[in-house]
């Protein structure tokens, strides 16, 4: 373990050795034969040991591969238009879903949870230190029980702050935004809605009930401007969009509408 | 007083509650005084009477209905789901039916070949003595139709036929392309009429005749197009006279009103209202929240007829008789009797699964939203008597609505596959509909239901038309021919 990064200071000074990345290549390459000698040989406690973490590892892999595999496969097929078609189906598409399944049981169970097909999948996992900034009070400044919250948030309409000495979580009113762009994918256009409430922030629940908006959180927002109706004749007024943006660094929040 | 006197003799036989009615026409306007009738009177009684009272030479059928609900029995059988006030004058309101009745096509009688590749548009002239067909093998052919077989085949277009439009003088053809122009074709001869009409730099999707009794010459024709504008064309002088601009999107569809007035659809979610004769925006008619794909206005089929009657037609079509004069007066009190009162009202379908009922001439906010559709809607039309509203859509149903409030009637169900186009029987009691699942399907508006059911294509339907003398209906799909069906 270095002690300090005079490595990487060679490294800038003098580059590397001349066949430095043959050999790493072939060291990792030996590396498994060199694991299944170590696995072969282990005995007692140690192999149990190494089998449990071999075990989860493999777990983990096949899990990955099976998500690769179940693809929601949407087939955009242009209705088949040499002999020629009528205006009205001129630029329309058969939409066909064919969900290769692999595992139907565990469809039907993501269905019963509701999970949406949602534009950004996973996000990036973000630490406390970037979410929340350590504020000093106390008359020694010795007290870091307040947090300051480094990202966007949304309040209510009638939202008054706490008292300021019992206030634990700091929402600075410079980031509180009301209005979201939210992009429609099929009508192909941006209209900038209000924001209704956050409905889920991926990072935690604590981030949800603050309010906080970053990259990825479910937000509701208000779409009676559309003049959207259900079967039954009433006006739909709230949809739920995913924000796409980092809005801490771009000052807006940008979100695509879950149709 | 003549009903005064056939009541009382029921009556003294037997002790039936009296109630006091009133006659009252679709527009509100009442006819003659309040009187007493029995309770169990019978529709055919009513007509008597309501004849009666209207004076008229020829005795006209007539439909009755109170507080919505048509007299079918006796007056005692409609009003017993409803708490009848005896005190009070009750009304009800006499629609005129129509005179000549439309019998129901049953048998294919040709299927017509010719076209190398898919019909994409039908239409029978206004008289119906021709028939039109635009393809995707770039021809629009006229077929004979006493003898059913192939007339003239008019080449000109270098790409599909994607609408055609009959003049409402029956005497000119308008046939737009892919490719953005039009051509004007004599059904007499089969040559081009004039030059060719180029300008626009996308596909046409919609053309739209000047009406007859504004000018009996028929010299004016709209064009809209993919590139979102809307032009006007000279078809004497052969070039374009004006060019209407302001969607932002394509225009899907385009009507040009009794009143002056132009009504463009577009995919930009608006409709706009022009003034046809001097090209200035009237109206901007916004609601919907996605495409709209189709427009009706009720006096669609009294503009597509012109000066032609459908009560006075033969089983031989002939072309209008008399002078420009006399057939544009003719064509005026059709149009005014379509129209009734108020003004003229636009129906529009939409990508959003719902139709607007308007009055764009009065109003810039919708008169109803009619939902209940549960996919697209690909075409909507008014009645020939303007009273129903049938839509056509992608959910295999069609439904039918009222046309005056836009109130739910009902729906038919039958098709198995998406209902692309539908067409009206003259008189208004038939409905055509042909579907991608390749059958034609007659619909009894009256009962609501499947009148007949036409099956012979071999490949989806994509335009059907039904004549206006109401003896033939012609449909064309991707299977390349041409169906002609009578009794």
């Amino acid at each position: 373990m270095p002690q300090n990064d005079y490595i990487e200071l060679h490294r800038k000074r003098y580059g590397y050795r001349f066949d430095y990345f043959e050999k790493a290549r072939k060291k990792e390459a030996r590396k498994v034969h060199k694991d299944a000698l170590v696995a072969k040989k282990l005995r007692g406690i140690k192999a149990k040991i190494y089998n449990k973490k071999k075990y989860t590892e493999k777990i983990n892999l096949k899990k990955t591969i099976r998500a690769h595999e179940q693809k929601d496969v949407k087939t955009v097929n242009k209705i088949h238009d040499e002999n020629g078609l009528p205006s009205y189906l001129l630029e329309r598409n058969e939409n066909k879903r064919t969900k290769v399944l692999t595992n139907l049981l565990k469809q039907k169970r993501k269905n019963k949870v509701g999970k949406w097909d949602l534009p950004i999948p996973k996000v990036q996992a973000l630490n406390e230190a970037e979410m929340l900034r350590v504020v000093k009070s106390g008359k020694r400044r010795k007290k870091t029980w307040k947090r300051l919250i480094d990202k966007v948030s949304f309040v209510g309409n009638n939202f008054t702050r706490k008292n300021p000495k019992f206030e634990r979580y700091i929402r600075p009113s410079s980031l509180r935004f009301k209005r979201a762009n939210v992009y429609h994918s099929e009508l192909k256009t941006t209209l900038s809605l209000d924001i209704i409430g956050v409905k889920v922030n991926p990072q935690s629940n604590l981030y949800t009930q603050l309010g906080i908006i970053t990259k990825g959180t479910i937000i509701e927002v208000n779409v009676s401007e559309l003049g959207l109706v259900t079967q039954s004749g009433k006006v739909i007024w709230g949809k739920f969009a995913q924000v796409t943006n980092n809005p801490e660094l771009d000052g807006c929040i940008n979100a695509t509408l879950l149709v | 007083l003549p009903p005064r006197f056939l009541a009382q003799d029921e009556s003294v036989a037997r002790d039936v509650q009296r109630l006091l009615v009133q006659f009252q026409d679709e527009g509100g306007q009442l006819l003659g005084s309040p009187f007493d009738v029995p309770v169990d009177i019978t529709p055919d009684r009513l007509q008597l009477v309501c004849n009666a009272l209207l004076a008229q030479e020829d005795p006209l059928p007539l439909a009755f209905f109170v507080h919505d609900a048509e007299i079918v029995s006796s007056l005692g059988k409609t009003l017993e789901s409803q708490a009848v006030e005896t005190e009070k004058v009750l009304d009800i309101i006499y629609q005129p039916q129509a005179v000549f009745r439309v019998r129901a096509v049953t048998r294919c009688t040709s299927s017509l070949d010719g076209h190398s590749e898919a019909v994409i548009s039908v239409a029978f002239s206004p008289t119906g003595k021709y028939l039109a067909s635009g393809s995707g093998d770039t021809t629009v052919r006229f077929w004979d139709l006493s003898t059913e077989t192939p007339h003239f085949t008019c080449k000109g277009h270098r790409h599909w036929v994607l609408s055609i439009s009959w003049s409402p003088d029956g005497k000119k053809l308008a046939s737009g392309c892919k490719n953005g122009q039009i051509l004007l074709w004599d059904p007499s001869t089969g040559k081009q009429v004039g030059r060719t009409l180029a300008g626009h730099s996308k596909w046409i999707t919609g053309l739209s005749w000047e009406p007859f009794h504004a000018n009996p010459e028929c010299r004016y024709v709209a064009s809209s197009s993919k590139d979102g504008t809307v032009r006007i064309w000279d078809t004497t002088a052969g070039r374009c006279e004006r060019i209407l601009t302001g969607h932002t999107q394509s225009v899907t569809c385009l009507r040009w009103g009794g009143d002056g007035l132009l009504y463009s659809a577009s995919q930009d979610r608006t409709i706009k209202v022009w003034r046809a004769h001097d090209g200035v925006l009237c109206r901007t008619l916004q609601g919907h929240s996605h495409w709209v794909n189709t427009m009706a206005l009720s006096t669609d089929y009294a503009l597509r007829t012109g000066a032609f009657e459908p009560a006075e037609a033969s089983v031989n079509a002939q072309d209008l008789q008399g002078s420009l004069q006399e057939l544009k007066e003719r064509a005026l009190s059709r149009y005014n009797l379509v129209r009734g009162q108020g003004p003229e009202r636009l129906v529009s379908g939409s990508d959003d699964f719902t139709l607007f009922l308007w009055s764009p001439a009065e109003d810039k906010k919708p008169l109803t939203r009619m939902t209940g559709h549960q996919a697209l809607i690909n075409q909507v039309l008014f009645s020939p008597d303007s009273r129903v509203v049938a839509s056509a859509s992608f959910d295999k149903s069609i439904k039918l609505w009222d046309g005056r409030t836009g109130k739910y009637l009902a729906s038919l169900r039958g098709h198995v596959a998406a209902v692309y186009q539908i067409a009206w029987s003259a008189d208004s009691r038939l409905l055509v509909s042909g579907s991608s699942d390749s059958t034609l399907k007659v619909w009894d508006v009256k009962a609501p239901k499947l009148a007949m059911d036409l099956p012979g294509h071999a490949d989806e339907v994509y335009a059907v038309d039904w004549s206006p003398d109401g003896q033939r209906v012609a449909s064309g799909g991707k299977d390349k021919c041409l169906r002609i069906w009578r009794r």
